[in-house]
């Protein structure tokens, strides 16, 4: 079975590591909060100008001037700190903050990633995505395996406007945990139940398989 | 030194046709309402807005867009805007989309007297395009230049007659570096309070950077995603 988003979320919160700081991008990237292993402790950093970010507010407790960068409402933790943009851009910039997670509309076998633009159509901006990209120095991609039409998002090369350059480190999929390598993706991990044979149908660029894969553990 | 004035009138007096603002917020967190209200009101077009987001149809700049205020944003993201986007593509709007830090260190830059920088962001994309690129300890880096306004206009929650700001929460995010940024920078403040009740020790913008200041009133505060859990 493939894997939905929460289970998409839930693998990549088995990368994090104690005592990280971490910024997580909207839509999956978001729910990866909900996952973080027993014994890990991580404080998440949102762009627009928090640290320390808790979990949603209870109902009737929410504040207009506490949001984080999806413009949801939020909450603070003990031990949170408040900051303007650019000193929060000197935090991703001058890699501070160890892991970025992020979606995407496609990824390349080389690490590039284009999730901002599809010209002609959709508009609505990069945000801090080429910012996070160009300096983090984990970037781990979340997102489905294939585009609504059925496409492969993992390409030999993009066809959107780019967001960053040979930057992807690793990639979580509905179907797989994939690593960016010298020749393309390499495939680590399976989703369970689903065969090698059905990784490669859906992937466009160049798959790089070793050995026995195994299947993720969730 | 007192930088009162006694209303939003008496704030944006000044702002003419085809000048270029700042305006703070992140979404329709910690933006300036008095102030957008008195522009629409005003009528002043042809604006060239910097301001990371534009808005919602209804509300912040989104109520300049649709009067057609504006001719150029300059911003990071614009996705809750469906006029935006209109415009956008049909060619009626200019429009600049820069990285959100690029944009935050751009205005830190104009205030700070910084002409321009390198950064890493946004090489190899179109955002490129035109622009000196130079490599530092190997990586390739693109030049960016410095941001300033004819007003900057940003909402604090207090401030003095000094005009020092402190800001609530995630409603600072790019007020303090618009507040530098501006030959006249306007704070708006939920609350204006006495010189020396503000602690020095906890003051965000020190005043040298503001150059009119007032009590802003009946603040909408809207939420854009507004997301919690049950009370149980």
């Amino acid at each position: 079975m493939a894997l939905d988003k929460q289970q998409i979320a839930q693998r990549i919160a088995q990368e994090l590591q104690n005592g990280w700081y971490v910024n997580l991008g909207i839509g999956i990237p978001t729910l990866v909060a909900n996952y973080i292993p027993e014994g890990i402790e991580v404080e998440f950093q949102s762009e627009n100008g928090i640290l320390g970010m808790g979990p949603f507010p209870i109902d009737g407790t929410e504040d207009a001037d506490l949001i984080n960068a999806g413009k949801q409402t939020i909450t603070a933790l003990p031990g949170a700190v408040y900051f303007d943009s650019a000193t929060s851009f000197a935090m991703i910039r001058g890699q501070h903050v160890q892991l970025t997670v992020l979606g995407a509309m496609e990824v390349s076998e080389t690490g590039d990633i284009a999730n901002w633009k599809i010209p002609g159509k959709m508009v609505k901006g990069m945000g801090g995505a080429m910012d996070l990209v160009a300096s983090a120095d984990n970037i781990i991609v979340a997102m489905m395996h294939t585009n609504r039409a059925g496409e492969s998002k993992l390409l030999t090369s993009c066809s959107l406007p780019l967001t960053g350059v040979g930057c992807v480190k690793k990639i979580v999929t509905n179907l797989a945990v994939l690593e960016i390598v010298k020749g393309g993706f390499k495939l680590l991990e399976r989703a369970p139940g689903v065969s090698v044979e059905e990784i490669k149908a859906a992937t466009d660029g160049n798959l790089v398989i070793e050995g026995e894969i195994p299947e993720m553990k969730l | 030194m007192n930088k009162t004035v006694a209303n939003v009138e008496q704030a944006c007096e000044g702002i003419q046709d085809g000048m270029t603002l700042m305006l703070g917020g992140f979404g329709l967190c910690g933006i300036p309402e008095n102030s957008i209200s008195e522009l629409v009101k005003k009528n002043v077009t042809g604006l060239t807005c910097i301001s990371n987001n534009a808005g919602v149809d209804d509300f912040g700049l989104g109520l300049l867009l649709q009067k057609k205020q504006i001719k150029k944003m300059i911003s990071s993201y614009v996705g809750e805007n469906d006029e935006f986007e209109r415009q956008m593509l049909s060619g009626e709007l200019e429009v600049d989309l820069i990285p959100q830090g690029s944009l935050a260190e751009r205005c830190r830059a104009g205030g700070a007297g910084i002409p321009a920088f390198f950064t890493p962001a946004g090489y190899g994309t179109e955002v490129a395009e035109g622009k000196e690129v130079r490599e530092f300890n190997g990586k390739p880096h693109i030049l960016e230049t410095a941001l300033t306004a004819d007003f900057a206009i940003v909402k604090a929650w207090k401030g003095d007659a000094a005009g020092n700001l402190v800001f609530k929460g995630t409603a600072r995010n790019f007020n303090p570096m618009m507040a530098m940024a501006g030959k006249i920078t306007i704070a708006e403040v939920e609350e204006l309070v006495e010189l020396g009740e503000l602690d020095p020790n906890e003051i965000h913008t020190p005043g040298i950077f503001v150059q009119r200041i007032f009590q802003g009133k009946g603040y909408e505060k809207r939420i854009e995603q507004r997301t919690v859990r049950p009370k149980n």
